[in-house]
């Protein structure tokens, strides 16, 4: 067995053994910890197919992030409030369902994946940086001036959204959610990376001219993988708004686009489980240095720092060495 | 109609003219070589084909469509493949998922693909910057036809390469011809291995299209003229 696929199970088991410990020990702040962790990779898994498969080094994805977040918030807060979302031209109810909550959050991100990455995509470089960015900070100066949905002090839902069958509110039954959405994030983004349309997408990362030159549209494909991209972010910000059961501002920050890419590079551009890695360590700084310094964030800022100029391949780079493919 | 018809065909780069007029016409099944001494726009005359370069005066027609408005993957969608000049396969793909990225619906599939070179099946794990160099060159080919062309365009092929491994690549050129039906372009400099694949022969003189006819035509003052040889 190859040692990344060694690793990658690891990692895989990872998040829910330590729930699990967690459960026994009775210790439900660290199992929060742990559906953290897990909701954050989902993020990292969504920017990674933009940028490990496609090389788009998107710094807006807060917006996508955001968006689940406040689609989210906004069903949940008419849910809880009995008013509709609207009443004309047709009615539209709020609602307490994860389901309908994560096909919202999905549409509206991917929407708005759409419409930025339609513009943006004909940009390269820190042009595209840029754009990205700013789209993202749109959207925070948008959320700010929203009175009706808390403005600058965010959108708090009292109880967490209901999922058939479980009880939402146990910390390790919402961790199940969240590990089983990740699970599955991780099985479509590796059937992306085999599939003809990762491979090409890889490909014009490589050299655009030469996959157009095969029949393929480097535009087109890196639209598909923005939308996807887009679509897997914003369900995360739909479960991490549902774990803190709090919206705000911030998940449209740059910051927060920050934190995401910081997860990818922590754990490995690229790489499947480097979100994973990623985020697991983050949280794990988060807590531990935390705990010791309010300027814990210089030491991760060191790690980042090595990380870049001495590990390439992230942490699974580090531990698994250079993929047998596509690196 | 022909397969392929080039009429009059100019083109730059930039400020510095390259094509000065190129007729050119390829019936279907029918291999055509087009060839010329160095610099006299061979690999020109390919890119203007596939849509690389634009040009500035005359017309391309494939299979009944101008290619003239349209951009390179759209040219390859409509049935050229081309093979470049250096292979350019996706160094950090494996053989595999090199020749899958480039996948279209039709006769070629991988199986087929490893059929006429086997040994791109005995490594189809290994990453293509790890293959030799005629390795690359069966990996080029073998991408250009995973995309089902009607028109097969060969760029150097042989270029750079041991005899021995040339000698593969002619065989699986003829084997082509004889079981594909595929229309060949093939650029190369190699006259002899042209004449025993080739139907018809082009030859490019500084821009122009000098000389066009059967292969069996081009005769040893023709090709002391043009070639050099």
């Amino acid at each position: 067995m190859a040692r990344e696929t060694l690793l990658n199970i690891v990692l895989f088991l990872m998040l829910p053994v330590t729930a699990g410990i967690a459960l026994l020990l009775d210790e439900p702040f660290i199992i929060t910890l742990v559906t953290k962790a897990a909701i954050l990779a989902l993020a990292g898994v969504g920017l990674n197919i933009a940028l490990g498969l496609g090389g788009l080094v998107s710094f807006g994805h807060a917006a996508f992030f955001g968006l689940g977040g406040y689609a989210m918030g906004i069903l949940a807060s008419h849910a809880q409030s009995y008013t509709p979302l609207m009443e004309t031209p047709f009615l539209i109810e709020g609602t307490k369902s994860m389901l309908v909550i994560w096909g919202a959050a999905l549409v509206t991100a991917a929407l708005a994946a759409l419409a930025i990455g339609a513009l943006s995509l004909r940009t390269t470089g820190v042009y595209f940086i840029m754009i990205t960015l700013a789209f993202g900070q749109m959207l925070y100066y948008f959320a700010i001036s929203w009175p009706a949905y808390g403005g600058e002090d965010g959108l708090s839902i009292y109880i967490r959204n209901d999922f058939p069958g479980l009880n939402t509110l146990d910390p390790i039954q919402f961790f199940a959610i969240a590990f089983g959405v990740l699970a599955i994030a991780l099985f479509g983004a590796s059937r992306i990376a085999k599939a003809p349309f990762g491979l090409a997408l890889f490909a014009a990362r490589q050299n655009a001219e030469r996959v157009e030159t095969v029949g393929l549209t480097p535009f087109r494909l890196r639209l598909v993988a923005f939308v996807i991209s887009g679509a897997v972010t914003g369900l995360a910000g739909a479960l991490f708004a549902d774990l803190n059961r709090f919206v705000s501002p911030t998940m449209f920050s740059w910051h927060t686009s920050g934190e995401i890419m910081v997860f990818v590079i922590l754990g490995g551009v690229g790489r499947l489980f480097g979100p994973v890695a990623g985020a697991a360590l983050f949280i794990l700084l988060e807590h531990v240095l935390g705990g010791i310094s309010d300027f814990w964030q210089v030491y991760l800022g060191i790690l980042l720092l090595l990380v870049v100029l001495f590990a390439r391949g992230g942490l699974i780079g580090t531990l698994a060495g250079r993929e047998v493919a596509h690196d | 109609m022909s397969l392929l018809e080039l009429k009059g065909i100019t083109a730059s780069y930039g400020p510095s003219q390259a094509l000065f007029g190129v007729d050119l016409s390829l019936e279907a099944g029918e291999v055509c070589a087009l060839m010329g001494r160095n610099g006299m726009g061979k690999s020109t005359t390919i890119k203007v084909i596939c849509r690389m370069l634009k040009h500035s005066g005359g017309t391309v027609h494939f299979d009944g469509r101008d290619l003239g408005p349209l951009p390179s993957h759209k040219a390859a969608q409509a049935g050229l493949g081309l093979v470049p000049e250096g292979r350019r396969c996706f160094g950090p793909l494996s053989v595999y998922e090199n020749l899958i990225a480039a996948m279209r619906p039709g006769p070629w599939d991988f199986e087929r693909v490893c059929g006429l070179f086997p040994r791109l099946g005995e490594r189809s794990d290994q990453v293509a910057s790890s293959l030799s160099g005629g390795e690359q060159q069966m990996l080029a080919i073998g991408r250009a036809l995973m995309t089902n062309p009607k028109l097969l365009l060969l760029d150097e092929a042989t270029e750079g390469l041991a005899p021995v491994v040339r000698q593969e690549i002619w065989a699986a050129v003829a084997t082509l011809k004889r079981d594909s039906g595929l229309a060949l372009l093939v650029v190369d400099k190699s006259l002899a291995e042209l004449r025993q694949i080739a139907d018809r022969a082009v030859i490019l003189e500084r821009g122009r299209s000098v000389w066009s006819g059967a292969m069996t035509a081009l005769d040893s003052t023709v090709a002391d003229q043009y070639l050099g040889v």
